[in-house]
């Protein structure tokens, strides 16, 4: 008998989320998006968060990327207590530790594919020319880096914003359904893409998705109804 | 961090370069507008100091009211001690223009008289000795050249407009052998000298105030300026506020881009304010440039003005004064921070998450429109309150601007409502698109059109108000000018001859003779008139006591100008004390053009208080068809010199002539003003054109052709110019008023009744539309033009 391997240490925690809960102001009173929420991540470990619209995915993501701020409850990101962070800290966290992919790409149209790639690696000063000509590549985009956003497809555009999440080498990857705009096949091999390169950077990946099909390819799965676990 | 931010910044404005000229030039345009009128207030009053300077500067002075200063008095002044030097001043006229002469004796004059140290370091005698030197600036000397005159010297440090000579020749020269103009107390006295009063009892010591006076006088003239480039810079700050929010507008998601991805708001802002600043030094630069041009352009207009309407020396020639650079530069940088400060508050608070509204720049609020109205509202109270509680040139000018500023808020409310209504009378479904697409495009053009109102309302307003004048002028000029000739003496011997012989021929002969002096602490003119009936029936009277000539002719009675009336609120009825004792007020006549007080006094009355007035000058009443005649007989039998007769047509002529220089510069800053404005539209129109394909590409789907959608645009163009143009009517109408009523009032002292120019106000909606046409058509063609593949992508769900 092989000896069980007792002593492999379980990986350290990336991101744990307590009992949280937030609000947005409604008619007659506030309207309670997130109630109690708890969560945690361990780095390189990949969640989908799903649930009906309304239930408070986007927010629960916008909320760990320090983008909205939270009524109450805490969030730890790579032992940094969110709440104690002012919007410099915020931003300092979303720019080094934290990347989000935006459903709605939100590239910068101005700058062209290999500038838009290199973009948030080049913000947090960590900017690689050859992970991004690597990640060009895999992405499929090397003909297309001297091209502006709005001559690329939507599946192209959304690649661009995976080669930008990824640049950087985060700890991190926080997608907001990235295939939301896409067809089922080009949604497929974006995923495909990114699911590989989480795995190849040892990234964690938060995921918001409609789609139970998707949400089955990450490794833990978490259901959210009117704003709780469900 | 900053350095990739600022890189994304920029390729915004790498991808649209026609967005950045637009904002570069709006903010250039504005600066050179304001900065080109600096830049000629600044070289008119840098030849004021430097006149001032070349005279004696701020020393006191000994004077005689009414005459000038027999050289015997200067010898006894200092063979009593009294240490001063004479001053011997006069003209010198020629169809190159005149040149202020002005007598020194540079061996008691002060060394920081300019030309006395000239003289001092060169060949002294050839100034003393006949036929002396005159000492000149260069272009002066080149004046001077067409001139029978003594050799000029040229110096440096010379004021304009302005000679120097040895006073004995200075008096062969202007004709004033053994009289001095006035005499200048220098700074070192001795311990003891004999009172002024026991050598020289009919002189009076005044603070030096000569050059002071032509400050006072000019002042309103260019504040008067300074306003007009003050208006023209709002009217291009209206550009570049549009091209700022519409910048920051279409920037918005990218904004929030770079928020998401870790750039903090502060250095957001940060990164923005930098580029602005980089923005307004570039564009200052470029508009202190464009400044220089327009003021070189100007100035001998400017420069021919002050010296035939105050007699203040302004050479036609800029030099370059660092001053009006830096403050060129100042103002394009607290221009572009006035009209960025509201997009920036915007953007420092932007939420990260604000939903990305690409147009909402274009789809102004409900609320907007409230703001605008409240924001007129309060200007329309600050201008009312102007009004009734101010006083002064500045609470006129303030009053201008926030009645302007008012007007121009209300403009998009009232264009918003004309459109609703036209909305609703439209029947057939594009008439209905075509008045519900205005109405949506208003708010991204409302900052272009308001701008254009303010040109169009200046314009008018400005027209109204020269034009007026030049009416008032013409009619005033012919009840004035009553003598069909004028003829001025060279000695009061040659007077008394020219009396004579000119009994027979004419039907009245009148005295115009006056002295200068001083009325209740101001400079003044006294006149002394006959008692004919010229005065009577011509002289324009604004009110008047009954048979005020006749007390005027008894010496009872003054009459007085409008401008000293006002000043000193003088009715008639009130006492005026003169040099010589009070009289009573008969009258106030209107007297433009003039910048000093004036006092009518009998003429016996004046002989009487100034028995040693000079009694050179006369009007001659003679029927019109034996003026030529009569010319002939002072020429040929008299020996008059051709030049020392003027008759009423020639002097009307130069009066006309005159004015209409002054208003050059207004003219000129009013087509350049309506320029500015019509670039406005331009780019408005060009950079919502890009904006506009969604709003238009669903038209085009639905079976217009892009020609007849280029079509529409440029009818909706003309259609709010022409709209503009109705209101900017009563908007100039009241800026009219305000400048005769008040402005004109608070700075030269008259009111000018107002008349209507309907055919002006034609001929400017025809160039307004012209602007507004021209300016649409290049978007018009580029939509008519506009690939339908281009369209298509309006419906791209990948988008």
């Amino acid at each position: 008998m092989s000896p069980t391997n007792d002593t492999e240490t379980p990986a350290p925690m990336l991101l744990t989320v307590t009992d949280l809960h937030k609000s947005f102001p409604g008619d007659p009173g506030p309207v309670p998006v997130l109630d109690g929420i708890s969560l945690h991540l361990p780095a390189g470990d990949t969640l989908a968060l799903t649930g009906e619209s309304g239930s408070g995915k986007s927010t629960l993501l916008h909320v760990i990327a320090g983008l909205e701020t939270p009524d109450a409850g805490q969030i730890t990101i790579q032992n940094t207590a969110l709440e104690t962070l002012d919007d410099t800290g915020r931003a300092a966290l979303r720019r080094e530790t934290v990347s989000v992919i935006f459903q709605q790409f939100n590239l910068i149209p101005s700058l062209d594919v290999a500038a838009n790639i290199a973009f948030q690696a080049r913000l947090a000063e960590r900017h690689d020319p050859d992970w991004c000509a690597t990640l060009t590549d895999r992405l499929g985009l090397t003909p297309h880096t001297a091209k502006y956003p709005e001559q690329l497809s939507g599946g192209q555009q959304q690649r661009v914003a995976i080669g930008r999440a990824l640049a950087g080498k985060p700890p991190l990857v926080l997608a907001d359904e990235p295939t939301g705009n896409l067809d089922e096949a080009t949604g497929d091999a974006v995923i495909d893409l990114m699911l590989e390169l989480v795995a190849e950077t040892g990234a964690g990946l938060l995921m918001v998705t409609h789609s139970d099909r998707l949400a089955a390819r990450l490794s833990r799965r978490l259901h959210l109804s009117r704003g709780r676990v469900a | 961090m900053r350095r990739t931010a600022l890189s994304a910044l920029w390729s915004h404005w790498r991808r649209h370069p026609f967005q950045l000229l637009t904002l570069i030039l709006g903010l250039a345009l504005a600066t050179a507008l304001w900065s080109g009128v600096q830049a000629i207030n600044a070289e008119a009053r840098a030849s004021y100091a430097a006149a001032s300077e070349a005279v004696g500067g701020t020393r006191p002075v000994l004077v005689r009211e009414g005459g000038d200063i027999p050289q015997e008095t200067y010898i006894a002044l200092r063979r009593a001690g009294w240490q001063v030097t004479p001053i011997v001043e006069g003209w010198l006229t020629s169809e190159a223009g005149r040149v202020r002469l002005v007598g020194i004796d540079p061996l008691t004059a002060p060394p920081d008289i300019a030309a006395a140290g000239t003289v001092l370091e060169g060949e002294i005698g050839d100034f003393f000795t006949p036929p002396g030197q005159l000492i000149a600036s260069e272009t002066t000397a080149e004046r001077l050249a067409e001139m029978d005159l003594p050799p000029v010297i040229t110096a440096e440090g010379i004021a304009p407009s302005l000679a120097f000579a040895d006073i004995g020749i200075a008096q062969g020269l202007l004709g004033m052998e053994g009289q001095i103009t006035r005499l200048i107390v220098l700074d070192t006295q001795p311990l003891t000298t004999p009172p002024l009063s026991d050598i020289a009892p009919k002189l009076t010591r005044r603070d030096s105030g000569g050059q002071a006076d032509l400050a006072r006088l000019t002042d309103s003239f260019h504040l008067n300026l300074t306003a007009f480039g003050l208006l023209s810079f709002a009217v291009g700050l209206f550009i570049v506020h549009g091209a700022i929010a519409l910048a920051f507008e279409q920037r918005r998601p990218v904004f929030r881009t770079l928020r998401a991805l870790g750039l903090p708001a502060r250095d957001l802002t940060l990164l923005l304010i930098t580029e602005l600043l980089a923005f307004a030094l570039v564009a200052g630069a470029l508009g202190v440039a464009l400044g220089y041009l327009i003021a070189a352009a100007l100035l001998p207009d400017v420069a021919a003005t002050l010296r035939g309407l105050y007699g203040a020396p302004v050479e036609g020639a800029l030099a370059f004064r660092p001053a009006w650079w830096a403050a060129g530069f100042a103002i394009a940088v607290a221009g572009t921070a006035a009209a960025s400060a509201g997009a920036l508050w915007k953007i420092a608070r932007l939420p990260v998450l604000a939903p990305a509204r690409p147009r909402a720049w274009a789809m102004a609020s409900q609320a907007t429109l409230w703001a605008q109205l409240a924001a007129a509202g309060a200007l329309g109270a600050l201008s009312l309150a102007a009004i009734l509680f101010g006083s002064g040139l500045v609470a006129g000018f303030v009053m201008l601007g926030a009645l302007l500023l008012a007007a121009a808020l209300l403009l998009p409310a009232v264009l918003s409502g004309a459109l609703a209504l036209a909305s609703r009378g439209a029947k057939g479904v594009l008439a209905q698109w075509f008045w519900a697409d205005t109405r949506q495009q208003l708010p991204g053009l409302s900052l272009a059109l308001m701008a254009l109102l303010l040109a169009l309302a200046a314009n008018i307003g400005v027209g109204t108000m020269v034009s007026s004048f030049r009416l008032t002028f013409t009619g005033w000029l012919d009840q004035r000018l009553a003598s069909e000739l004028y003829v001025t003496a060279e000695t009061n011997e040659e007077a008394e001859r020219m009396v004579a012989f000119l009994e027979p021929l004419a039907d009245a002969i009148l005295p115009i003779w006056n002295v200068e002096a001083e009325i209740l602490g101001a400079p003044a003119e006294i006149f002394g008139v006959a008692d004919h009936a010229t005065y009577r029936d011509h002289w324009p009277l604004l009110s008047a006591l009954p048979g005020v000539w006749d007390s005027v002719a008894a010496g009872e009675a003054v009459l007085v100008n409008e401008q000293l009336a006002r000043r000193e609120r003088l009715s008639p009825g009130d006492r005026l004390m003169l040099p010589g004792g009070a009289l009573t007020v008969g009258a106030v006549y209107s007297d433009y053009g003039n910048p000093l007080a004036q006092v009518l006094v009998g003429v016996d009355e004046l002989v009487r208080r100034f028995p040693e007035v000079e009694r050179l000058g006369y009007g001659l009443r003679l029927a019109p068809d034996r003026l030529d005649a009569v010319r002939t007989a002072l020429v040929d039998d008299f020996g008059l010199p051709p030049d020392k007769m003027i008759d009423q047509q020639a002097i009307k002529a130069f009066s006309m002539q005159v004015f209409d220089r002054t208003f050059t510069v207004t003219g000129a800053l009013n087509v350049l003003t309506l320029a500015v404005a019509g670039f406005a539209i331009l780019t408005s129109l060009l950079t919502l054109a890009a904006m506009r394909l969604p709003q238009l590409a669903p038209a085009w789907a639905l079976g217009l052709t892009r020609g007849r959608l280029a079509r529409l645009e440029l009818m909706r163009a003309l259609m709010l110019a022409a709209l503009t143009m109705v209101l900017a009517v009563p908007v100039g109408l009241v800026l009219a008023w305000v400048l005769l009523a008040v402005i004109n009032v608070e700075a030269f002292g008259w009111r000018l009744p107002m008349h209507l120019f309907p055919r002006d106000w034609a001929v400017l909606g025809v160039l307004a539309l012209l602007a507004a046409g021209l300016a649409s058509l290049w978007p018009a063609v580029k939509l008519a033009r506009v690939p339908p593949s281009q369209l298509l992508k309006v419906f791209s769900n990948e988008r």
